[in-house]
């Protein structure tokens, strides 16, 4: 996985705002009751309790991530017409619960296009290009490492550990960088070297790509 | 605790007062019998130590009364800082819990604990609530072959731990506030976790950031690959794992790995943000509440300067009026 400071030098001088205002809805209050559609979760959940309380009857169970989390919608009978996608990193929440058409993540095995009715699944992603693509607008983020996880509601979800909209990068940099890993690849002496190298490369011409496709 | 102090002042000063004055004091909240209780009486005329003692015990309570007021000035400015970071970084276990659901009572071999607590004190009773909580999630799991481990991640748990079960602590991780956490950072930790501690579930114990006052314990169960693997084979909570296809060019075994251990990370993150915010709102809480006990001391000790000062100048003029007194008549 591709850390901080490799995108970090691509980004323009420019400051990039800072999205806080969109976190709220995902990350700011959230029911307690848990009422997922799961019945063997809240089975499980209960016998848990159960035996906690006679190890310790005095001391409150501890809670689980589950009863902060809304709860997701089930399965329905027919396609829905829209994706609900909700794309988050590390330090923030780019989208969540958004409708959206379709969704073009990087996959390993290539570009992945996700319509709704999708087909539960587990994709890890590469370094790319992600799009997602709302009627007419499409917004294009470029992605280092990460996984998507389609599930059967139509609901996707994007986890990435970094993710730069396309039009904070700087063209010149990426070029600079592709040609000076290319240099540090002729002039490895470890294998070490030679690696890094060769990663540095393989991210810039992917940054290259996108950029221009 | 503050009227058992006044009382042993209230020892010292009968000690240092003449015995007329101790009458005046008698109509003082202290009980008659602490006063009496005294050491043999000092020389006639040595009224102004009392004052002096009486006045140096005030500055160190005002003082002590400064630094936690600004102890908490810091807490909340840190809070404010850390709490934006906290909330932006609450998306980020929502997938994996909403892929593999929950599941705390699993039960299985090999337990590993990982308590994330504080390095540095007087931040009220979070620490040794989650190393409480982890204690008994132990003796929940145990049972034969089972043996928990721990990882602690602070140092006050790790002190806390090492009263009695300083073997089971299998890692122990400190100054992680030194630089903001990040999740580069985080990621190097749990790779080292990964290298040297095996485990089929790891549950990351933290207090999450619930408001200023109110810190709940939570417990994340994060189960290995191999584990996830069995139970969703076996249906059951995890039954819809397996209804997933998997994309990528590697095998099923190698994505749930990779899923297991981004899953870490990410749950670790958050638990890192959310413990460290817990633990500045319950600084602040905590120092709060000690300068008010501080200005009710200082009160306290105020009204007592202030009766000695006035019992020793009645008793300076009492003698020169009774001396006048018998002077002339």
């Amino acid at each position: 996985m591709l850390g901080r400071r490799a995108l970090c030098s691509l980004l323009r001088p420019s400051v990039s705002s800072v999205r806080v205002g969109g976190s709220g809805a995902v990350a700011g209050r959230r029911g307690f009751a848990d009422n997922t559609p799961a019945t063997a979760t809240d089975a499980a959940h209960q016998d848990f309790i159960t035996a906690w309380k006679k190890v310790a009857p005095n001391m409150e169970p501890p809670k689980t991530p589950l009863t902060f989390m809304k709860p997701r919608p089930v399965v329905p009978g027919s396609i829905p017409t829209k994706l609900t996608i909700n794309f988050v990193l590390p330090y923030q929440v780019e989208l969540s619960s958004k409708e959206v058409d379709m969704v073009i993540v990087p996959a390993t095995t290539g570009q992945m296009g996700i319509l709704p009715g999708h087909v539960a699944t587990i994709a890890e992603l590469k370094p790319g290009l992600l799009s997602v693509h709302e009627g007419s607008d499409v917004n294009k983020y470029f992605v280092s490492s990460g996984f998507a996880f389609i599930h059967a509601n139509s609901y996707t979800d994007i986890i990435a550990v970094e993710a730069v909209p396309l039009d904070k990068i700087d063209r010149e940099q990426v070029q600079k960088g592709l040609a000076e890993y290319t240099q540090k690849l002729s002039s490895a002496s470890t294998d070490l070297e030679r690696a890094e190298a060769q990663i540095g490369i393989e991210f810039h011409s992917t940054l290259n790509a996108s950029l221009s496709g | 605790m503050a009227s058992a102090f006044l009382r042993r002042e209230a020892r010292r000063l009968g000690s240092l007062t003449a015995s007329g004055t101790l009458k005046a004091l008698t109509g003082s909240p202290w009980p008659q019998s602490a006063i009496h209780q005294t050491q043999e009486l000092p020389a006639f005329g040595s009224r102004t130590i009392s004052t002096q003692i009486v006045r140096n015990r005030m500055k160190s309570v005002k003082s002590i009364q400064k630094i936690t007021k600004a102890m908490k000035m810091v807490a909340s400015s840190k809070l404010r800082a850390i709490q934006i970071k906290t909330e932006n970084s609450r998306g980020l276990w929502q997938p994996f819990t909403a892929l593999i659901r929950d599941v705390p009572g699993i039960s299985v071999k090999k337990n590993v604990f990982l308590i994330v607590t504080s390095d540095k004190g007087l931040c009220g009773g979070i620490n040794s609530t989650s190393v409480k909580i982890s204690k008994t999630f132990a003796k929940l799991e145990s049972g034969p072959e089972k043996e928990p481990k721990y990882i602690v991640l602070g140092e006050k748990g790790k002190s806390i731990l090492q009263r009695d079960s300083s073997k089971d602590i299998s890692l122990s991780v400190g100054e992680m506030q030194k630089n903001p956490i990040n999740f580069t950072q985080v990621s190097m930790l749990v790779d080292d976790i990964l290298k040297n501690v095996e485990f089929d579930a790891v549950r990351i114990i933290f207090n999450r950031f619930q408001s200023i006052v109110s810190f709940v314990p939570t417990v994340s169960t994060i189960l290995s690959a191999e584990v996830a693997e069995k139970e969703s084979e076996a249906g059951g909570t995890l039954g819809d794992l397996d209804s997933y296809e998997i994309e990528g060019s590697e095998t099923k075994a190698e994505v749930l790995q990779n899923l297991s251990e981004f899953h870490i990370v990410c749950a670790l993150f958050n638990a890192c943000l959310e413990s460290s915010c817990s633990e500045q709102g319950a600084r602040m809480s905590a120092m709060d509440s000690s300068s008010r006990n501080a200005g009710e001391m200082l009160d306290r000790l105020t009204l007592s300067y202030n009766r000695t000062r006035q019992a020793s100048i009645t008793t300076e003029l009492s003698e020169i009026i009774s001396g006048a007194a018998a002077l002339t008549g």
